[in-house]
C-alpha cells in the first residue's frame, strides 16, 4: 500500500500552498466578517488553472487525478472555508455531471468555460421540502415542443447568484409500479444564468462559510432548451446520488483542511502564550490534546485520500465517499472545538482564526449529506 | 524566436539560514527555491512568449537537485530545461559560474539571454553582465519591464528615482527585477507536464569553456568567512544636542571607532 504523494502532486500541493498563503489566507477574515463572496480570489484560481483540475485537457482543463484536485481543496480550506467550498461546488457538482453524463455537445459549450474559470457553476437539488429525500421534490419541468417549462424552487444553493451554469433537478414524471405504488421521475438541466423566469430569492445569513454565496433559485415558468436535458430524462436521480458521491469528497477536503488549519493555529499559539510562568504547549494537558487532534487528522486524511483514490480506480466509491466524509467532518467539529478551547478567551474572539475554523467546520457535518445521511449510506452498503 | 532564461536554484533565506563548519552555506539543510529575479525574468519572457510564441529554455547550473527549479519553470510555461551538473564545476565564484554558463551559451541558439538582477544567497549581481561580457553582447540590468520591436527590444532600466529606455538589438542580455515583474503561478497541469518533458544534462564536456575559468580553481573570489546576520544592539540615542554639538558627537564616535 503507497501513501506517498507522486513527485507531482507534491509539487502541486507546494503550490496549492503558496497561493493559499498568499492570496486567500489575508482575506479569510475579511470574507467572513463582511459575508462577500470573494470574486477576486476566485478570478485567481481561475488565472491559475484551479477551477478545472480533474477536467481533461482535450475540455480545455488541467487533465489531473482526483486526488491532486482534493489537495487543492484540503489547501484553500486550511485558511479558508469559503474559498474551499466555492471551489469543490464548482468542480464536484457542477462540472463533474456534465463530464460524466453530458453529451459531446454539451461538453464542448459548457466545459472549457467552467475550467477555465470564465463561468462559475453550481448544483441545485435541496428544496424546502426535499433533500437527501429526492421524492419529496416539488420542481416540475414540463415538456412544451422543444423546451421543458420549469416551475419551482431551491433552497441553500452554493455559489447561488454568483453562478453562471446551474445543475437544477426537476419531476419530469411519475411511474407507477405494479403494485400500485407511484414515484417521482426525476431529471437533470443545465441552466444558464439570466434564462428567463429563473431569478433569484433571498441570500441565506450563516453561522460559517460566510462569504460563500447561498442562495434560494426561483423558477416561474422558466423556458429550458430540450438541448439542456443531462442526461437521460427521468435518470436525474441517480446521476444526483453519484455526484454527491464525489462531492463528498471535495467536502471531506475541506472538512480535512479546517482541521489541518485549527490544529496549525493552535499549535503557534500554544508555543506562544504562557501561563504559570510556562507556555501552554508545555503543559501536558495541552501536548495530549495536541497528539490526540493530529492522531485524528492523520486517520481523516488516509480516508479522504483513499476515497479520492477510489474516484480514479473505482465505477462505485459510495462507502469510500460516505466514510471520509462522516470521519473528516466530525474530525474538524471535534478539533476546531478543542483548538477554540486550548485557545482559551481569545479563542472566542473573532480576531483569532479558530473561531472562524469552528463555525466554518460545522457545515461539513451537514450539507452534501448529514452526518446521519452518511452513516444511513455506508451501514445500507454493510446491511445489503 | 529563442529566449533563454539562467535561473539558480537558492536556498530559501526566509527561514533558518544554514553554515557549514567551513563557514560555507549548507544548501543541502535549507529549503529551497527559484531565486525570486529569475523568476520575474522568466516571468518577462513567458509574456513575450505570448506574444509571439517564442520558445523558452531555462537553464540552471548546480547539484542535481536544482532540476527541481526547472521542473518549476516548465510547469510555469518554460518549453526546454538544461541542467549543468558536473563536480569539476563545482565551488565557482561568480566568474566561474559567468564563465561556464556562457560557455553552455556558445552551443545554444538565442535571440534574447534574460538572468534575474542577483540571488539572494550572493547578492552579487556579477553573474548576468558577466555572461553578456563573455558572449560579447550587450547587457541591460535592472529591468522593470521589457518590451519587443522587431530585432530589438525595448528595455525601462530601473534607476534610483526615475527609469531609462533603452533600445537595444539583440541578440543582448537583459537582467531582471524580482519586485517589478510579478511571475504567474505554475498551473497544475502544467506540473504533470513538467515531469514528462526531458531535462537535458550537460557536463563540462559538453560546454565551450577553458579549465582556467571553470569551478573553486577558477575562482578568483575565496570566501574568508560567512555568518548569520549580525544581532545588533540597541543603539544610543542622544537627545538636547543642537546641530554643532551633534555633528561633533558623531565625529568623535565614528573617530573612536577609526571609521573616520
Amino acid at each position: 500500500m503507497d501513501f506517498t504523494l507522486s513527485k507531482e502532486q507534491q509539487m502541486a500541493r507546494a503550490l496549492f500552498q503558496e497561493f493559499a498563503e498568499k492570496e486567500v489566507k489575508p482575506l479569510a477574515q475579511e470574507v467572513d466578517e463582511t459575508e462577500i463572496f470573494p470574486r477576486a480570489t476566485v478570478e485567481k484560481m481561475a488565472k491559475a488553472g484551479f477551477l478545472g483540475i480533474p477536467v481533461p485537457k482535450e475540455y480545455g482543463g488541467q487533465g489531473c487525478d482526483p486526488l491532486t484536485y482534493i489537495l487543492c481543496v484540503e489547501e484553500m480550506a486550511k485558511v479558508c472555508g469559503t474559498t474551499s467550498v466555492i471551489l469543490s461546488a464548482h468542480t464536484s457538482l457542477c462540472i463533474d455531471p456534465i463530464l460524466t453524463y453530458g453529451s459531446e455537445e454539451q461538453k464542448q459549450k459548457y466545459l472549457p468555460k467552467l475550467a477555465g474559470g470564465e463561468l462559475l457553476g453550481a448544483f441545485a437539488l435541496t428544496e424546502p421540502g426535499a433533500g437527501t429525500d429526492a421524492q419529496g421534490m416539488q420542481t416540475k419541468a414540463v415538456l412544451d415542443g422543444d423546451d421543458y417549462v420549469l416551475n419551482g424552487s431551491k433552497c441553500f444553493i452554493t455559489n447561488g447568484k454568483e453562478a453562471d451554469v446551474y445543475i437544477v433537478f426537476a419531476v419530469t414524471g411519475v411511474d407507477v409500479d405494479p403494485k400500485g405504488r407511484s414515484k417521482k421521475r426525476i431529471s437533470a438541466f443545465i441552466i444558464e444564468k439570466n434564462t428567463p423566469g429563473f431569478t433569484f430569492g433571498v441570500k441565506e445569513k450563516k453561522m460559517g462559510i460566510r462569504g460563500s454565496s447561498t442562495y434560494e433559485l426561483i423558477f416561474t415558468d422558466c423556458r429550458v432548451p430540450k438541448a439542456n436535458l443531462l442526461g437521460a430524462e427521468g435518470k436525474g436521480f441517480g446521476m444526483a446520488m453519484h455526484t454527491l458521491d464525489g462531492g463528498r469528497i471535495g467536502i471531506a477536503a475541506q472538512a480535512l483542511g479546517i482541521a489541518e488549519g485549527a490544529l496549525a493555529c493552535t499549535i503557534a499559539y500554544d508555543k506562544e502564550r504562557k501561563q504559570f510562568g510556562r507556555t501552554i504547549a508545555q503543559q501536558q494537558n495541552t501536548q495530549f490534546k495536541l497528539a490526540d487532534m493530529a492522531t485524528r487528522i492523520e486517520a481523516a486524511r488516509g480516508l479522504v485520500y483513499k476515497a479520492a483514490v477510489a474516484k480514479a480506480t473505482q465505477k462505485v466509491y459510495t462507502v469510500e465517499a460516505a466514510m471520509a466524509k462522516l470521519f473528516a467532518a466530525e474530525c474538524a467539529m471535534a478539533v476546531t472545538t478543542e483548538a477554540v478551547q486550548l485557545h482559551g478567551g481569545y479563542g472566542y474572539i473573532r480576531e483569532y482564526d479558530v473561531e472562524r475554523m469552528m463555525r466554518d467546520a460545522k457545515i461539513t457535518e451537514i450539507y452534501e449529506g448529514t452526518s446521519e445521511v452518511q452513516r444511513m449510506v455506508i451501514s445500507g452498503a454493510l446491511l445489503k | 524566436m529563442k529566449i533563454v532564461v539562467c535561473i539558480k536554484q537558492v536556498p530559501d533565506t526566509a527561514g533558518e539560514v544554514k553554515f557549514k563548519p567551513d563557514g560555507s552555506l549548507d544548501r543541502a539543510a535549507m529549503p529551497t527555491i527559484m531565486n525570486r529575479d529569475d523568476k520575474s525574468g522568466l516571468e518577462a519572457a513567458l509574456r513575450i512568449k505570448e506574444q509571439t510564441g517564442a520558445e523558452i529554455t531555462v537553464i540552471t547550473m548546480g547539484l542535481p537537485k536544482a532540476e527541481d527549479v526547472l521542473r518549476e519553470a516548465m510547469a510555469m510555461g518554460a518549453d526546454k530545461a538544461i541542467l549543468l551538473t558536473d563536480r569539476r564545476l563545482g565551488g565557482a565564484d561568480t566568474w566561474a559560474t559567468s564563465s561556464s554558463i556562457a560557455g553552455a551559451l556558445k552551443k545554444m541558439d538565442y535571440d534574447l539571454i534574460i538572468t534575474g538582477r542577483q540571488a539572494i544567497d550572493g547578492d552579487t549581481a556579477q553573474v548576468g553582465p558577466q555572461i553578456a561580457e563573455h558572449l560579447g553582447i550587450p547587457v541591460i540590468s535592472y529591468a522593470q519591464n521589457i518590451k519587443l520591436d522587431g530585432e530589438y527590444v525595448i528595455v525601462e532600466r530601473q534607476f534610483e528615482d526615475r527609469y531609462h529606455v533603452i533600445k537595444a538589438k539583440m541578440p543582448c542580455l537583459i537582467t531582471a527585477l524580482g519586485e517589478c515583474i510579478e511571475p504567474r503561478y505554475m498551473t497544475p497541469g502544467g506540473i504533470f507536464d513538467a515531469f514528462q518533458k526531458e531535462i537535458t544534462v550537460w557536463g563540462r564536456d559538453d560546454i565551450d569553456v577553458a579549465d582556467e575559468n571553470i569551478g573553486l580553481a577558477g575562482s578568483p573570489t575565496k570566501i574568508a568567512k560567512a555568518s548569520d546576520k549580525v544581532r545588533k544592539g540597541k543603539g544610543v540615542k542622544e537627545t538636547g544636542l543642537d546641530s554643532k554639538e551633534a555633528a561633533a558627537y558623531i565625529t568623535a564616535k565614528l573617530k573612536e571607532k577609526f571609521v573616520i
